[in-house]
């Protein structure tokens, strides 16, 4: 039988529901969620969340039955290594590509085929489960965005409304409202121009999204899990990774961005929130919500400085996504679903037998040295974060405060000696942290300043501005 | 005085007004308009091209002298359009159909204006047809294609079928860049280039459009007075 859904509201005051950064654990959180057949996520045992896509090939009408041949074959195969290796639960995200959410008849005939093989897998082998289903963000197809109207938010919606009717537990989005603006500024390393898409324009967005995504989980009695800054703070990520941009940007980004992604949250979501949303951490000290997270097992889908910190707060471990081909083992997803399993054996066994605390301190300390994105994900740079977010008011202000934040974790590691950086980071650190400090406290004023920099970049009316 | 290579220093360094300055000194002491292009803009956007590659600046650092030659060409362009100086190259950008990805095609369009280049951006998500009907209307030397997943790069192919079915296909090089592509995947799909990153695209757009035109890039800079 489907669990009834067990909606506990994230705290609403201006604290914390972690404060104590010891507390910030994986595998546990003060507001876990049960879903799907009978998964209780956060509750004392860390969950693979297994993700895919497709190998080489196009999505048409001609090759369609190829297309669910593949999401048949990878459900078969899940199912048989979660079985093989008794895994106590799992969650499957199916993130949709773009004409599945185009064609919204599509997107939802994926959800039934994965949906199903989860319900067989319940009720023949007790396997706990729940089904995510992230429909794309379509509406920046066109520039700018039209993100409150037209074809492309109309699909989008019927998309949801599809997939969820389908078969879908959970439902999710990498919104990209702001993205716009953020792709610009990013490229510039103009932290104004940052602050405005993440803290002005996507809050915006998101809370327009997030009201219709939040209808639609009412109407079918499902989560809503959470939104991501994965095309915000991850193309920040990648951008350091490929030495484009200074990694002092990437992890102020990082920390900044926590504030557009708990606009879900606001609206309703109760988590778990996506994995591909790093900033995961300080939503769940802000909120007690269960996180997923990926890390090390995602290198499959990217690369990335925070393998092990990644994971030492996640109540679920994903591998992001892999492509459906043969490998000498089986499978991909068969091979990284079996990595994430003994990745989640040891998370639980810590937990079993009273090591978490060291298991954590281990995963943390691992790569907190040795990168300053790794630094502002650590559980006692989260927990500052997420406390200069809840200590001031309005979005704009919350994402200067995080971005602050940030600069001032990475001052103090740096004068401790904890942490080094180049000569040029360092010049973009102070570039980047007084120019926060010089924008305006007013936010119609920062608006407005901004306006004349980006206006170009974007539809007012998709802000309501 | 100001010189050349003061220009391409400066240039090097993002200083927008200090370039527009040396712009202008230059061009009243009478040094032709396609020297300044070459040997000041062209030369100090290779310097920061390098760097880039090297690791040594940041993209902001890059598009910051990219602004700055941006600023200086606007002083120049009518000294060039009086000479007869064109670009070096008119390429035809764009992310094939379906996929949406943005950010890496923006900036290897930004790297070519800076090596000289006109670039038409088409954007995202392009059709076959849409990518025609610009080297029908634009006459590019080159077309890049960009795609970052793997249900959307075959449309790299189906556009390279489509051009060749128009009949264009001797008349433009095609250049393809992202994630999921390579040099063997360009091969397969009958490109002419592949490109890993921005500082590649440059080096590679280069290459396809001497091959183009029989000979050194460069050389299409006439070398006359204003």
């Amino acid at each position: 039988m489907m669990a009834t859904v067990r909606v506990q509201p994230p705290a609403k005051t201006p604290g914390l529901a972690i404060s104590d950064s010891r507390q910030l654990m994986f595998g546990k959180c003060p507001n876990p969620v049960t879903c799907g057949f009978d998964l209780v996520i956060g509750n004392g045992t860390v969950f693979p969340e297994i993700n895919f896509t497709l190998p080489q090939m196009t999505i048409e009408q001609t090759t369609w039955r190829n297309v669910t041949d593949h999401y048949r074959e990878i459900g078969e195969a899940i199912v048989s290594t979660a079985r093989r290796l008794r895994i106590p639960g799992i969650v499957v995200e199916f993130e949709l590509l773009p004409p599945m959410t185009e064609n919204p008849a599509w997107g939802a005939e994926v959800t039934r085929i994965l949906s199903d093989r989860l319900r067989r897998g319940y009720e023949e082998d007790g396997l706990h489960s729940a089904l995510r289903v992230t429909p794309v963000d379509i509406r920046d197809i066109v520039r700018p965005p039209n993100l409150r109207s037209g074809k492309e938010w109309d699909l989008m919606r019927r998309s949801f409304d599809q997939c969820a009717r389908a078969g879908a537990h959970i439902l999710s989005i990498e919104s990209v409202g702001g993205k716009e603006v953020h792709d610009e500024a990013l490229m510039y390393g103009d932290i104004a121009g940052i602050v405005f898409a993440l803290g002005v324009l996507a809050p915006r967005d998101m809370e327009f999204l997030w009201r219709n995504i939040l209808r639609t989980c009412r109407e079918y009695g499902i989560v809503a899990g959470g939104d991501s800054a994965c095309g915000f703070a991850n193309t920040a990520m990648q951008l350091a990774s490929q030495s484009l941009l200074p990694e002092v940007i990437a992890a102020i980004d990082r920390g900044a961005s926590a504030v557009r992604s708990l606009v879900a949250v606001e609206c309703g979501a109760i988590g778990p929130s996506k994995d591909c949303a790093y900033e995961g951490p300080i939503l769940k000290a802000i909120t007690g919500i269960p996180i997923s997270m990926e890390g090390k097992s995602a290198s499959c889908a990217h690369f990335s400085p925070v393998g092990n910190i990644a994971g030492a707060m996640c109540d679920l471990w994903s591998n992001e996504s892999v492509q459906n081909i043969r490998l000498l083992s089986g499978s991909a997803p068969e091979a990284f679903l079996e990595l994430l399993a003994y990745d989640c054996r040891l998370y639980n066994n810590a937990l079993n037998t009273g090591r978490a605390d060291v298991y954590r301190a281990m995963l943390v300390e691992s790569d907190v040295r040795i990168n300053v994105q790794a630094l502002v994900l650590s559980p006692e740079s989260t927990v500052r974060i997420a406390d200069a977010i809840v200590s001031t008011t309005g979005h704009y202000r919350k994402t200067v405060a995080a971005a602050l934040e940030c600069c001032t974790v990475i001052c103090e590691a740096l004068e401790a000696k904890q942490l080094e950086l180049s000569r040029s980071e360092m010049l973009w650190l102070k570039r980047t942290e007084e120019s926060l400090q010089s924008l305006p406290e007013n936010e119609d004023s920062f608006i407005a300043s901004m306006m004349s920099a980006y206006g170009h970049l974007i539809d007012p009316s998709s802000y309501g501005l | 005085m100001a010189d050349l290579q003061e220009l391409s220093d400066a240039l090097c360094s993002g200083y927008v007004d200090r370039v527009k300055h040396i712009t202008k000194e230059l061009l009243e002491n009478g040094t032709p308009s396609g020297t300044i292009l070459k040997e000041g803009f062209i030369a100090g956007m290779d310097i920061v091209g390098a760097r880039m590659s090297k690791h040594e600046m940041y993209l902001p650092d890059v598009l910051q002298s990219a602004r700055a030659m941006k600023g200086a060409m606007e002083i120049l362009q009518p000294y060039l359009k009086e000479s007869g100086v064109k670009a070096t190259g008119t390429v035809v950008l764009g992310t094939v159909k379906g996929d949406m990805h943005d950010i890496g095609k923006t900036i290897v369009g930004i790297m070519l204006q800076g090596a000289g280049m006109e670039v038409i951006d088409l954007g995202v998500n392009v059709p076959p047809e849409a990518f025609i009907e610009a080297i029908r209307k634009h006459s590019p030397q080159l077309v890049g294609f960009s795609a970052l997943l793997t249900t959307t790069m075959l449309w790299m192919k189906k556009t390279i079928d489509a051009i060749t079915t128009a009949e264009l296909r001797d008349k433009v090089k095609i250049m393809i860049g992202g994630a999921p592509t390579s040099q063997r995947f360009a091969d397969e799909i009958g490109a002419d280039g592949y490109a890993h990153d921005a500082g590649g695209a440059v080096i590679t757009a280069r290459e396809l459009i001497a091959g183009l035109k029989g000979t050194e890039v460069s050389s299409h800079i006439p070398k006359v007075a204003k």
